[in-house]
């Protein structure tokens, strides 16, 4: 059964690799996200050699339409993240997932 | 901003950490997320953002310099999803 990660189980991978108290390895795990989030905010382009990039890319204005009413809106200029997986995390992915069953795997598509 | 970057920032924000230690830090944190993906869990980073995994069917796919058909088998693909906070982030600094 496909199970979710989060900051907890990220802070006790520090916690485990390095001498720092569990405090110090949650507020390591915060300050790497919160940089990476500065440098997108700043517009800045992060790339995490072997894992990723991540790129802000600006979007013009167009018009939406409510799905549920069908009213026509406007939908405003925006900066939206986007992310890329690198090669290197693409295949450990999908040498992972393949030796799994295909039902262990919570697929979202 | 690249990995290295990164480690740099950080060694300036805990001048009491060897810059070794930050270096491996850093990439146990990727090295987590990507073994969780590997997985095929899911990685939640409330306000950051979550990462999951997308199956793409297999499909038959076409070579785009000569138009030869090419059986594409099926794959997985790392996906993020912005979380909601740094999204807003994005759009009003």
């Amino acid at each position: 059964m496909s199970e979710t990660v989060t900051r907890a189980q990220l802070s006790e991978a520090v916690y485990q690799e390095v001498g720092l108290s569990r405090n110090e390895s949650a507020d390591l795990v915060e300050s790497v996200l919160g940089e990476i989030s500065d440098a997108l905010a700043r517009g800045e382009m992060v790339k995490i050699s072997s894992f990723g990039s991540f790129a802000v890319r600006s979007k013009g204005q167009r018009v939406g339409r409510n799905p549920k009413t069908g009213e026509e809106v406007p939908i405003l200029p925006r900066r939206v993240l986007v992310f890329r997986a690198s090669q290197v995390l693409r295949s450990r992915v999908n040498q992972g997932l393949a030796a799994l069953e295909p039902s262990d795997i919570e697929v979202a598509s | 901003m690249t990995k290295s970057e990164l480690i740099q920032r950080l060694s300036e924000r805990y001048p009491d950490l060897y810059q070794r230690d930050v270096e491996r830090i850093v990439s146990t944190i990727f090295d987590e997320i990507g073994e969780a993906l590997a997985r095929g869990d899911r990685v939640e980073l409330r306000g950051f953002g979550a990462f999951s995994v997308k199956r793409r069917d297999a499909r038959v796919g076409r070579n785009p310099r000569t138009g030869a058909s090419v059986q594409v088998t099926e794959k997985y693909v790392p996906f993020f999803k912005t979380g909601k906070q740094l999204r807003e982030r994005l759009n009003t600094d």
